[in-house]
């Protein structure tokens, strides 16, 4: 929450403009949180994990990616976390190689299961991570998954 | 302009409500280069928000590397059958969606 | 891009095994693309434009300010369900045999008032990230209808039976530049070209499992494809003629195809690489 406080401050331009948006009720009033940047354009995993506001990931066990060992097509890379870890927060998909690691993160408020899955884009095979933030620390998962045609081929 | 997204709302056993939501997007990243060599700008959903009632059961932030027309899975308790389930979004150009599914 | 594609996979084949893989790691690898592809069966883009679909379907369009809902796709006035399974067939009204594609068309030209000529003259989406075509909407919401439906395609009527005729000849015709015919590739048991099987169409779960998931969402274009379209590149790919949108040639395989895949389930539109 600091973290996301933060951010916003940072990007002054943009906050005025949700708030903007907000009042004119364009947006529901829960409001998007502010998009990462930082974490986004970060190159790898511990640059991510800084960026999102923690130190390092632990490597955990607790955490399970579902993904296939071999996908066919880069483009279109199924990822799906669960995590049995307590009070989880937030969970994020990463891919090692792509330019920026950070695919997708996903806040997980209290009654949400610790269990989100979404598709990625992998230019090469590559290790894929799972962050989970559980009761206030960074906990990691690795898989590797190999491509036979990268993101962008035909 | 944007298309409708697919909201899949379902309660499942032990009172957990599976949403499977399918957005239309290019999902561009920004380093794709076009015939003429162009370089075509990113362009791409950066945030999603689902509520149930006038409770957030997910926010989400995507990068580009998500892939083309998104699939997002995620599941929540306190869901009952015929409740709304709503998803927003916003891309990086400022665009926005917002659709809604009923708990089957 | 294109030519490179093309000259890659004529080069996979002439080789016949693409891969220096031994038999048991090609095996290992093919339950784990299965393992990938039933992962992504879940969550097909091509539902969004099964809705888009839907509504164009039932909007009120054209000259004639009217829907598609009275269409008669082979099975009656206004029913769509299973229609992709028994199709193509014989319609009276213009006594010939027509592919769903087909019909859809001869509906909005009917029913709505559009031409024939501005209906056909862009079926396809074919640039990265376009819009889908009003006519790739239509054609997913109608075959979208029809999954679990038992493929049953006609040949009671003299000419089902010649445009069979037509289509087998068609799919053992060698021509072009490799003297490939479509039985060159899809006449062979085990055959790939990169990680894709090519279905060999004397079998029937093969000819059953390809004609049951078009049209497809390809993930490789991020648009969904319809059966017109997959034979029109397959033209493309053996080097022949370009094959006309909803020409005699493209129903006629069509027709083949769908009895040779008699009582496979429809499925479509699939997801595929
Ligand atoms: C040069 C070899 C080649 C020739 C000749 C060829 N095809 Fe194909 N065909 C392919 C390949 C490769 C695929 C798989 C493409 C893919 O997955 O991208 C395919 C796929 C198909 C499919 C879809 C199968 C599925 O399960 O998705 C159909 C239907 C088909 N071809 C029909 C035909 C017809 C009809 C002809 C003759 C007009 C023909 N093909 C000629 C190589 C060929």
């Amino acid at each position: 929450m600091n973290l996301q406080r933060r951010t916003t401050l940072k990007t002054g331009g943009s906050l005025a403009l949700i708030a903007a948006a907000v009042s004119a009720g364009v947006l529901p009033t829960s409001a998007f949180a502010q998009w990462n940047k930082n974490a986004f354009d970060a190159k790898n995993l511990n640059d991510v994990v800084k960026a999102m506001g923690g130190a390092t990931a632990e490597k955990s066990n607790d955490i399970a990616i579902t993904a296939p060992d071999i996908a066919e097509n880069g483009a279109v890379v199924p990822i799906a976390v669960a995590s049995k870890l307590a009070n989880v927060e937030s969970i994020a998909i990463l891919v090692e190689k792509n330019p920026n690691s950070l695919a997708a993160t996903f806040d997980i408020p209290a009654g949400t299961e610790p269990n989100v899955g979404t598709r990625v884009k992998m230019g090469q095979s590559s290790n894929v991570h799972a962050v989970v933030k559980a009761g206030g620390k960074y906990y990691v998962a690795t898989k590797e998954v190999k491509v036979t045609l990268g993101g962008c081929g035909g | 302009m944007s298309d409708p997204m697919r909201i899949r709302a379902q309660l499942k056993d032990g009172g957990v409500t599976e949403v499977r939501v399918l957005m239309a997007h290019i999902m561009e990243t920004g380093l794709r280069k076009d015939a003429s060599g162009a370089t075509v700008p990113a362009h791409f959903i950066q945030s999603i928000t689902a509520t149930h009632g006038s409770k957030t059961v997910l926010n989400a932030q995507f990068g580009p590397a998500v892939s083309q027309n998104p699939v997002m899975n995620f599941s929540f308790k306190g869901g009952a059958k015929g409740d709304k389930v709503t998803v927003s979004w916003t891309d990086n150009k400022g665009a926005k969606r917002s659709d809604e599914a009923t708990i089957a | 891009m294109k030519q490179r594609r093309w000259i890659s996979t004529v080069t996979a084949l002439s080789v016949s095994i693409p891969f220096a893989l031994s038999v048991s790691a090609q095996q290992d690898t093919q339950k784990e693309i299965e393992r990938y592809r039933q992962l992504l069966a879940d969550g097909n883009p091509a539902e969004l434009l099964e809705m888009r679909g839907e509504e164009l379907w039932k909007q009120k369009r054209g000259p004639k300010n009217a829907t598609l809902e009275a269409c008669d796709l082979g099975l009656g006035a206004g029913k769509i369900g299973g229609v992709n399974a028994v199709l193509p067939r014989y319609f009276a009204d213009v006594d010939r045999v027509m592919d769903l594609e087909s019909r859809i068309v001869h509906c909005q030209v009917t029913l709505q008032g559009f031409t024939q000529a501005e209906l056909t003259k862009r079926p396809y989406s074919l640039t990265v990230g376009e819009r889908q075509t009003d006519h790739e909407a239509l054609t997913a919401y109608v075959v979208g209808q029809s999954r679990g439906a038992a493929v049953n395609v006609p040949q009671a009527h003299a000419k089902e039976r010649e445009s069979f005729a037509r289509g087998e000849k068609m799919f053992y015709y060698k021509g072009g530049p490799y003297d490939f015919a479509c039985a060159t590739c899809h006449s062979v048991d085990g055959q790939r070209i990169r990680l894709q099987d090519l279905p060999n169409f004397q079998k029937a779960d093969n000819a059953q499992r390809a004609f049951t998931t078009w049209p497809a969402y390809r993930v490789s274009q991020g648009a969904m494809r319809t059966m017109q379209w997959r034979l029109y590149d397959c033209f493309r790919q053996q080097r022949f003629p370009e094959l006309a949108f909803l020409s005699q040639a493209s129903i006629d395989l069509i027709t083949y195809m769908g009895v040779k895949a008699k009582d496979g389930k429809m499925d479509s539109p699939a997801i595929k690489r």
